[in-house]
């Protein structure tokens, strides 16, 4: 094991142990709300980049893959309330496959079809699931949080726990991806697809194996969703805000490595926090769309890429 | 139930619905079929001509086919100013296939939130002489609010048709779509050809978005519903082909409304992104295809 793999491992342990303690310490309810918020970002960011930054494949349907995952644990409640780490596993599961799927139709569909043929994915999923009444259909099924978990004094510090764990999983793997040779295949086809082929790059395997984690992370992210929101319900699920976050905060961050993800999701996930009880939660989206074409047309590498240049610049005068 | 003037009434109803599909992605079929830049944003831009007819229709009275017609001059200058922002920030680099795509869907969603801040979620609407308003010819109901946008949406395919086959700046579109070195070698400036095509693709969305307020009632986010049509449309039709957008548009109403009448409208909106998706998968150049 290299040092700087030795070095994350304990970064990321540290932070889960640290967010565990948080929880003993603090007793704010709005503030585990607010944070499970920009944490569930990290993990649909993340898993975005994974796909979005690292293949070069734009995935404007995270809504359907994070929806999926909560309706896969609604239903799962529906019928035996399974604990929670069930419901990750299998909303993972289905997200995954449902990945592996749109994984195959990369095949045929490139650049802006492959694209629309994500969203299309996320309108007809929601047109199914509200059609679907065993899980409440258009008008939404309300599910009962159970009353109390071990170690923790409620549900909400323990659903802040458990997504603060998978934030710092996702970005592990995330990580793990970019250093090894299966990131590099990524990026020679981010680059240009004939030519990583003839070079012998797997190209079939690497975008089903992006996609299908992407997607099953997308999924783990939204399987504890219906016992967050208490209510849950098509439009809110489906929302084409998860879409434009996700896609967005790789975008303000940069999307070549890790940590832009990383960045833009914490950055701008807090200032919405910030800006939907200060302002309204249109403004809030203003500022995100403003943020999103702001960046893609003056920093197209995000602040990671500015931050580089910045370091490089000054790093050329002190030379 | 299943009667000859059942399937009539909802065969009618579909092709006067595809003449408005027609207009709304010819637009698209210009800059996207032909000119490869992928505004996603065309739908948005729609819902924008929509809103722009309700204000001056609910204030001062406006036609709102007239006011589609006026707006469109304003518009073609704010194509104009959308591709050149385009055009150097990412075309000219080379940069156009993600970011380009992410640009124009972060337009999308820039529109939308505009709208919803200024004029809030409500369904908004207009109000002329002919809505409401139907006529029948035996069985066979016409309700003008789909009658007028049929009209007019085949018009702006007619024109827009004459204007690439018969004009010289018409020609020269086809020209930089088809080979745009050779076009330059003959002293022509592609870029200028694609801004003015661009420009034109925003107007007719414009104008498109005063007939859609004219069929019903519109809200910010009913855009998205639009996106798999345009590009089902554009795509079926054959990319940059304006006779094969008018036949898409033609099939994708007809398939509407037959899926609305036979298992009820909520999976109307299926029919558009499976024709996208089998139209992709089997005949990708459409059926009109260059």
């Amino acid at each position: 094991m290299s040092k700087e793999r030795k070095l994350f491992l304990i970064v990321a342990a540290v932070l889960i142990v640290g967010s565990f303690l948080i929880t003993t310490q603090m007793e704010n309810r709005f503030y585990y709300k607010a944070a499970y918020v920009v944490l569930q970002y990290v993990v649909l960011a993340t898993a975005w980049n994974i796909l979005g930054g690292y293949t070069g494949y734009v995935n404007f349907g995270t809504a359907a893959f994070f929806a999926m995952g909560a309706y896969t644990a609604v239903a799962l409640i529906k019928t035996w309330k399974p604990p929670l780490y069930v419901l990750l596993v299998t909303g993972g599961l289905v997200s995954g496959l449902l990945g592996l799927g749109i994984g195959y139709l990369t095949l045929r569909l490139k650049g802006v079809f492959f694209s629309i043929a994500t969203l299309a994915l996320a309108v007809v999923l929601q047109m199914i699931i509200s059609n679907w009444s065993y899980v409440g259909g258009g008008a939404g099924t309300a599910i009962l949080k159970p009353r109390s978990v071990p170690l923790f004094s409620n549900y909400d510090e323990f659903l802040f726990f458990v997504m603060a764990a998978l934030a710092v999983v996702s970005v592990a793997v995330a990580w793990l991806i970019e250093k090894s040779w299966i990131g590099r295949g990524m990026a020679a086809i981010r680059d240009n697809e004939e030519a990583a082929e003839c070079m012998g790059v797997p190209i079939l395997k690497l975008k089903l194996f992006a996609t299908t984690v992407s997607g099953a992370l997308m999924g783990i992210a939204g399987a504890p969703f219906s016992y967050f929101v208490v209510y849950i319900e098509p439009t809110s699920a489906f929302h084409l805000d998860y879409a434009v976050n996700s896609l967005a905060m790789p975008m303000i961050g940069g999307t070549t490595t890790w940590l832009g993800p990383l960045v833009g999701a914490v950055l701008v996930g807090t200032a919405q926090q910030i800006a939907t009880v200060t302002l309204s939660s249109e403004m809030n989206l203003l500022i995100v769309g403003s943020l999103l074409v702001g960046f893609v047309v003056f920093a197209p590498d995000g602040l990671v890429g500015l931050f580089g240049k910045i370091r490089a610049r000054l790093a050329g005068r002190e030379a | 139930m299943l009667s000859i003037e059942f399937l009539l009434n909802a065969l009618i109803a579909g092709l006067l619905l595809g003449g408005f599909y027609a207009a709304m992605s010819a637009g698209l079929s210009l800059s996207f079929g032909l000119l490869d830049v992928v505004n996603i944003a065309h739908p948005a831009f729609i819902i924008f001509g929509s809103y722009l007819t309700f204000y001056v229709n609910e204030h001062f009275g406006f036609d709102p086919i007239l006011a589609g017609l006026v707006f469109a001059v304003p518009s073609y200058f704010l194509g104009v100013a959308v591709y050149r922002i385009y055009y150097n920030c990412f075309e000219k680099t080379g940069a156009e296939s993600l970011r380009g795509l992410v640009f124009f869907f972060g337009l999308f969603f820039l529109i939308e939130v505009i709208l919803i801040i200024t004029y809030g979620v409500d369904y908004r609407l207009v109000r002329a002489f002919y809505i409401g308003k139907s006529t029948s010819i035996g069985s066979v109901g016409i309700a003008y609010r789909l009658f007028v946008p049929f009209l007019v949406g085949g018009m702006l395919a007619a024109v827009l048709y004459l204007f690439l086959t018969k004009t010289f700046f018409g020609r020269a579109i086809m020209g930089v779509a088809q080979d745009s070195l050779a076009v330059q070698l003959m002293g022509v400036d592609p870029i200028r050809i694609k801004t003015v095509a661009f420009g034109i693709g925003i107007a007719t969305a414009v104008i498109a978005g005063s007939l859609l307020i004219i069929i019903g009632p519109v809200e910010p986010t009913i855009g998205r519903e639009y996106i798999g049509r345009v590009f089902a449309v554009t795509v079926l039709g054959g990319l940059g082909s304006m006779t094969g957008t008018l036949v898409g548009g033609l099939i994708l109403g007809v398939a509407e409304s037959f899926t609305s009448s036979f298992f009820g409208p909520s999976w109307a909106l299926a029919v558009s992104f499976g024709i996208l998706l089998i139209c992709l998968a089997v005949r990708p150049s459409g059926l009109f295809g260059r």
